[in-house]
């Protein structure tokens, strides 16, 4: 009942937008933006002919792909830059330079190096989702609180058991954080990824759809399958945040 | 006894916001004997933390020595073992696993063994798979001492332990601290703002003065154990105290 409640505005606000949404079209009487009913009936064409979920598996699998490339080099590489200062004076800056870099300016060089396919698409994933899980596993090395290294230092453990009974689990939640905001973004750039003339993927849908006979009611349900995608996504990385390696950092 | 703990002429100044030195401790000089339980007090800022990380390694002095069984301590190790005011439990290790993390070199039956008699010791029996997030702050200080005294160090260095306890509370881990130190002989240096838990607990009282700290009184605590603090003699000690610190209280 109280989360209904909590729901309620939220919901009110989703329902004033449809509405407000399906008045403008209906009144401008345009033939090419499509009423909120519209997007339903196209979804639901897109869901009989089964073309949705090939889009929707060839997205998710480049996202995976490109995304769990990026975990598997992001983390050691942020973890050394935080726990040797050389090696962070080495590559921040580089790192700092690279990061602001949009994706979509990595296109061409992309596809010079991968050509079109699933290649191309993956590295802009990797290259964007890579960054922010660097900073963030660095961060975490170095906000580690110093009493905790003070406390290591003071029992004469060796360098081995600090690194994997403090060190590590340390900033094991900052990883997940990392993490989380790295496949946001890296589901944020699928669409992008996906302009490059590939078959599949709903970048693909997206922009297939306006090319091949201005359908702007798939459009518009691809963007919305975009979204609800994204969130679960997140929920599902939040759902991480539960194991009890990270859960002491939240449970409080 | 022998001594056991020996400062000598210790000075520590740090670079100050303004640009040249603070100096924080000036020409401290004291010995402790071994199984001797040092009592600190001193106005707030005067320097006694400083102190205390001078002497267990993990600041290194502009002058002078610490001196440990006639050797020179530049470096912390597991012989003398720092308790922070903050507390330092690993909150990502159960309290058992906190209790093994300082026991190098034993079998990992044996490690957990000798944890989980710590953690019965300190009163923390059926909380070894408990999270620190799942303790009290009075469990949490148990599982903090548990953790310092499981490595058997001859020098315990408490910083103020027992101060962000409730009164009652404070009260209690006192008394345990003393049930557990009478079995187990360890050197304790204790900061205290209290000076009423300076005397029931310590054998002498060092009183420092206000920054650059030294030490401007010495008080030898000859009460016996379990002491009375309603005493006449042990509320006259209280008032010295205090008018060392400049608090006049009748």
């Amino acid at each position: 009942m109280n989360r209904f409640k909590e729901t309620l505005p939220a919901l009110a606000v989703i329902a004033a937008l449809l509405a407000i949404w399906w008045i403008a079209v209906s009144a401008t009487r345009s033939v090419i933006f499509p009423t909120p009913w519209g997007v339903v009936t196209g979804t639901l064409e897109l869901l009989n002919d089964g073309t949705l979920w090939r889009h929707i598996g060839a997205s998710l699998l480049r996202v995976g792909a490109g995304f769990l490339l990026a975990v598997c080099v992001a983390v050691p590489v942020g973890l050394w830059m935080g726990w040797v200062n050389g090696a962070y004076r080495t590559l921040n800056p580089i790192f700092q330079i690279l990061r602001p870099i949009s994706p979509i300016a990595w296109i061409p060089i992309a596809i010079l190096w991968f050509g079109v396919g699933n290649a191309s698409p993956i590295y802009l994933i990797f290259i964007s989702s890579v960054f922010p899980m660097v900073v963030q596993t660095t961060v975490g090395v170095h906000t580690i609180e110093k009493r905790y290294l003070r406390a290591a230092e003071n029992f004469g453990v060796s360098r081995h058991t600090l690194f994997t009974q403090v060190v590590i689990p340390a900033v094991l939640p900052q990883v997940l954080t990392g993490m989380r905001i790295g496949l946001g973004v890296a589901w944020l750039v699928v669409v992008a990824a996906e302009m490059i003339a590939l078959h599949s993927g709903l970048g693909y849908m997206i922009m297939d759809s306006r090319n091949a006979g201005n359908r702007y009611d798939l459009v518009i349900a691809g963007m919305i399958i975009i979204g609800l995608i994204g969130l679960s996504l997140d929920g599902t990385m939040r759902l991480l945040e539960r194991i009890k390696w990270v859960r002491w950092r939240y449970a409080h | 006894m022998p001594t056991k703990i020996e400062v000598r002429d210790l000075r520590k100044a740090f670079a100050s916001d303004k640009g040249g030195a603070l100096s924080v401790v000036e020409n401290v000089s004291f010995s402790v004997r071994d199984g001797e339980f040092i009592a600190i007090v001193g106005p707030s800022g005067c320097g006694k933390t400083t102190l205390m990380n001078i002497m267990a390694g993990f600041i290194k002095p502009d002058g002078g020595a610490v001196m440990i069984d006639g050797v020179a301590r530049t470096k912390p190790d597991a012989r003398g073992i720092l308790i922070s005011q903050q507390g330092s439990v690993f909150p990502w290790l159960t309290v058992r696993e906190n209790l093994m993390f300082g026991l190098n070199g034993h079998a990992p039956a044996n490690k957990m063994a000798i944890a989980d008699e710590y953690a019965d010791i300190v009163g923390l029996k059926g909380f070894e798979e408990s999270y620190p997030h799942e303790l009290s702050g009075g469990m949490l200080k148990r599982a903090e001492l548990a953790r310092a005294l499981v490595v058997k160090p001859e020098i315990l260095y408490m910083d103020e332990p027992f101060s962000a306890l409730d009164a009652l509370i404070s009260l209690r881990m006192r008394n345990e601290l003393l049930r557990i130190l009478a079995k187990e002989k360890h050197t304790v240096m204790l900061i205290t703002h209290d000076v009423e838990e300076a005397i029931h607990v310590a054998d002498r009282i060092l009183v420092l003065s206000p920054r650059p700290t030294h030490i401007q009184a010495t008080f030898d605590v000859p009460f016996a154990h379990p002491r009375k603090l309603s005493s006449r003699e042990a509320q006259e000690l209280r008032v010295a105290i205090l008018r060392e610190l400049g608090v006049d209280h009748e």
